[in-house]
Formats: C-alpha cells, sequence, structure tokens
C-alpha cells in the first residue's frame, strides 16, 4: 500500500533535508501546513528548529496543535525531530508558562551550564532494553549527529527508547505505541538515519 | 560520549571545487556533490563550503549550489563566504545549510549575529574568526576581516566572548599565523578561545600530519577540526585520521 507522510511546516527552519533524507529512502512526502488535510495521511513528521515558544505559538495559530493531537489518539504514526520532539512533552525551561502538546508525559531542561551549549555533532544512541522497530537493522555503535541545547526528561522511564551521554545521560530517543521522538537529526545522520526514517515508514 | 569531529573544508568559486581537490576515484574533481559524497564515505563528521565568489551572480550559483548539496548529502554542512545581511543568512539556510558562517560582516554589525540567531536560532550561526598573534608581553590576538587582509584591532578572545553572548553557536577559529604552514595548528590560541567560551570551537589553519590533530584536541580544547589539503590531496583519509585519534584515546566515530 503506498503510503502519505506529511511534514509539519510550521515556519520554523528549513523542511527540506527533512524532506530530501525521506526521498532517499524512496518516500515522497507532502508538506502541509494547515489542519486541513492532516487526517488523509498515514502518518507524520514534526521537524523543527528554534524556541519552543515560538513553535507551540505558531502550531496554535495554524490549528496544528490540536489537529497533532486528534491525528495521535486515532494510533497513527507521529515521528517528532529535534524541536518536534521536545513539542510532545508538557513543557519546557526554555519557554516558561508555555504549554506543549502534551502526548507524552514530562518536560524539557536545559543543559548545566558547566557544559559546552549546544551540544553539537556525533554522539552515541545506547538503546535502552526496551526493544523499538526502528532499531531494526542497527545492532551497535551507533552515532547520529545532535544539535540543541535542551532535552528531555520524560515523566515515565518506560518510554526512553535510547539514551546518550553528555554531562548527564539524557533521552534520545523515546517512544509510546506509535508516537516517536528523536532528540539528533536522522536526515543529517548519514545511513544511520537514513535506516532510522526507512524503519519509522514500515510501521504499520 | 560526545565525539571530536573532523570537517573537510571546500572553496567554491562559480560553484566548483577550487584549490584543486585531487581524488584518483573521482570523475569530476570539481564538482562539489561529488566531493562531498566522497568525504561523506570517508566518514567526515561535518562538511564547510566557503564561497569565494565575489561577483553577484556568482552568489546566486552558490544558492544554487547549497539547494543541490542539500538534496544530495546527508550530513551537517556549513556554508559561508561574503554573507552580509539577514537576507543572505535566510537564503542559505532556506536552501537547506545547517549552518551559516559569518565573518566579516559580523564585525562590521555584530547586532547581525543577534539577529540571525534570534530569528534562526544559534545552533545555525557560526562566526567564523581570522587572528593573528600581536607582538608584546601577553600573549594576544587580532581579528582581522576580509579575508585577513584588514586588521580591526579586536582582541580575538574578547571579540569571541562578544560573538558568543550575540547568540553564535559556535566559533570557526583560524589561525592566520599557521594557515598554509601544515607545522600544525595553534594550539596556544585555540586552547585560549576554547577555555574562555562556552560554546564549541572548531580549529582551523595549520594541520600538515595527523599528529596535529591529536595535538589540537588534547592541548588545544578544539571540538571540531577543520582541514583543507591535508585531504584534498589524498596525504590522509578522513578515517585514517580517525583510526589514528581513536588509537589515542580521542572520542570519534568511527
Amino acid at each position: 500500500m503506498k503510503q502519505r507522510v506529511a511534514v509539519i511546516d510550521y515556519g520554523m527552519g528549513n523542511l527540506y533535508s527533512v524532506c530530501n533524507s525521506f526521498g532517499a529512502v524512496g518516500i515522497k512526502t507532502e508538506i502541509i501546513s494547515t489542519p486541513k488535510s492532516i487526517f488523509k495521511f498515514d502518518k507524520l513528521i514534526l521537524p523543527g528548529v528554534g524556541a519552543f515558544g515560538d513553535a507551540m505559538e505558531e502550531l496554535s495559530a495554524r490549528g496544528l496543535k490540536n489537529a497533532i493531537k486528534e491525528f495521535v489518539l486515532l494510533g497513527k504514526p507521529l515521528l517528532g525531530i529535534c524541536l518536534g520532539m521536545h513539542l510532545l512533552l508538557d513543557k519546557s525551561e526554555e519557554s516558561k508558562g508555555v504549554e506543549g502538546l502534551g502526548i507524552i508525559s514530562g518536560e524539557v531542561k536545559k543543559f548545566s551550564s558547566k557544559l559546552k551549549c549546544p551540544h553539537i555533532g556525533w554522539n552515541e544512541i545506547e538503546k535502552s532494553k526496551r526493544t523499538s522497530q526502528l532499531f531494526r537493522g542497527l545492532n551497535k555503535d551507533i552515532y547520529a549527529y545532535f544539535c540543541h541545547s535542551y532535552f528531555v526528561k520524560p515523566l515515565q522511564k518506560s518510554v526512553v527508547l535510547a539514551e546518550t551521554e553528555y554531562g548527564i545521560r539524557f533521552a534520545s530517543m523515546i517512544g509510546r505505541g506509535n508516537i516517536y521522538g528523536l532528540q539528533f537529526h536522522p536526515e543529517k545522520s548519514q545511513a544511520i538515519g537514513l535506516t532510522m526514517l526507512k524503519n519509522f515508514i514500515q510501521l504499520c | 560520549m560526545l565525539t571530536k569531529r573532523i570537517i573537510p573544508c571546500l572553496d567554491i568559486k562559480d560553484g566548483r571545487v577550487v584549490k584543486g581537490v585531487r581524488f584518483v576515484s573521482l570523475r569530476d574533481a570539481g564538482d562539489p556533490v561529488l566531493v562531498g559524497r566522497a568525504y561523506e564515505k570517508q566518514k567526515a563528521d561535518e562538511l564547510v563550503f566557503l564561497d569565494i565568489t565575489a561577483s553577484f551572480e556568482g552568489r546566486k550559483t552558490f544558492v544554487e549550489l547549497v539547494r543541490k548539496i542539500a538534496r544530495n548529502i546527508f550530513m551537517p554542512f556549513t556554508v559561508g563566504g561574503g554573507v552580509n545581511t539577514i537576507d543572505d543568512v535566510r537564503a542559505l539556510l532556506n536552501a537547506g545549510a545547517d549552518k551559516v558562517s559569518i565573518n566579516t560582516a559580523a564585525v562590521k554589525n555584530p547586532n547581525l549575529i543577534k539577529e540571525s540567531a534570534k530569528r534562526f536560532g544559534s545552533q545555525c550561526i557560526v562566526v567564523a574568526i581570522d587572528a593573528k598573534s600581536m607582538n608584546g608581553k601577553n600573549k594576544k590576538w587580532e581579528v582581522f576581516t576580509h579575508g585577513g587582509r584588514t586588521a580591526t584591532g579586536l582582541d580575538a578572545i574578547q571579540w569571541a566572548g562578544k560573538a558568543q553572548n550575540l547568540g553564535a553557536g559556535e566559533i570557526l577559529l583560524t589561525s592566520m599565523d599557521f594557515d598554509g604552514t601544515k607545522d600544525g595548528y595553534d594550539i596556544e590560541l585555540t586552547r585560549s578561545v576554547s577555555e574562555s567560551l562556552k560554546i564549541p570551537v572548531i580549529a582551523s589553519g595549520g594541520a600538515g600530519v595527523k599528529e596535529h590533530f591529536l595535538d589540537v584536541f588534547k592541548r588545544g580544547k578544539a571540538d571540531a577540526a577543520l582541514a583543507a589539503s591535508i585531504f584534498h590531496y589524498g596525504q590522509y583519509q578522513v578515517e585514517e585520521i580517525k583510526k589514528y585519534l581513536k588509537s589515542k584515546k580521542v572520542l570519534v566515530r568511527i
């Protein structure tokens, strides 16, 4: 069956890298910026760079906040990347007082001021005990490209699919049901990143 | 743990790689996409494309090239050279660059750093600093602009600190004294700047042998090391440098 995959455009950063990398694994994506046609799609990608507060404001203004929440309530797969992962949680230290999508319980925190920040570069993805289909074909030495100053701290440990060490151990991959969040940029992580995107598409 | 990055840098003129990349295996060593792919295979961590075209027409070519690179290469890349305004930054990011490096324009108008970081996020704003040592009792470095032709009177460490406070996400630090010498990176400069900052520093200028990379990471405290000719002429593959670094207990992605 041919899948319809939408990349959500809410004015935060360019989406071409994400679309291009899906293209590289043979998946055509469509960019949407309104909730109008959202339910026609099988899978949603929520990318983004920028600030948490601005992003939530844009999502709300475009009517996408509620549409995304309804989409996942139907059990359809959603992938949040970097800031898009942060938005899945309840709140963020980056923009105090702003409500996130609240799809996964927890908050977004800033790295300690003792560390060089942003955390930029390639770091290891250490799988947790929970297995995930996203890891299919990936065993050890999984390195991915990160570029961020904030990290997610989910309330429930069970949603953590992988951790990464940068001063502390933080959740670099989370998942619950068909909802996934990646702190790193799969679209910039060469073959490993492309494998994960392909694995996400193969979820039913 | 976060690994140290090795970053090949390519000079681009009118959409083509210049300063002779000599890869025997490449069909066209002037094609930035093919050269980029070759480095991707060698496990380079990032790429830098520096536009040295002066003409307006050439600049449009560069934006088109950035679009083409983004479509074909799945690793982070920074672009720079002649970035003057927030519109330049936007055009390059929209074309698919991950980061934009600003040099002369940042000195002329530091507000450009602030505005770009606010608009697009610190993570995509790199401030490039060309520094040259000054005579005197205490070791100091002066910032130069316009490709090293214009002295600014600015102290490199202070300027780097200011760039950070204005919102730069990274500093690309080139030693004018060591660039092109192949005698190694300027360890003192790199360490002085790196230790004074809270953002990552990419060291540049002087790489000649693999030991120089070890030195700039261990003693120079660099977060990443940029090099050009050492890779372009095939003296080393990126992977060889990384294997060497790993054997010396430097964390790298192999």
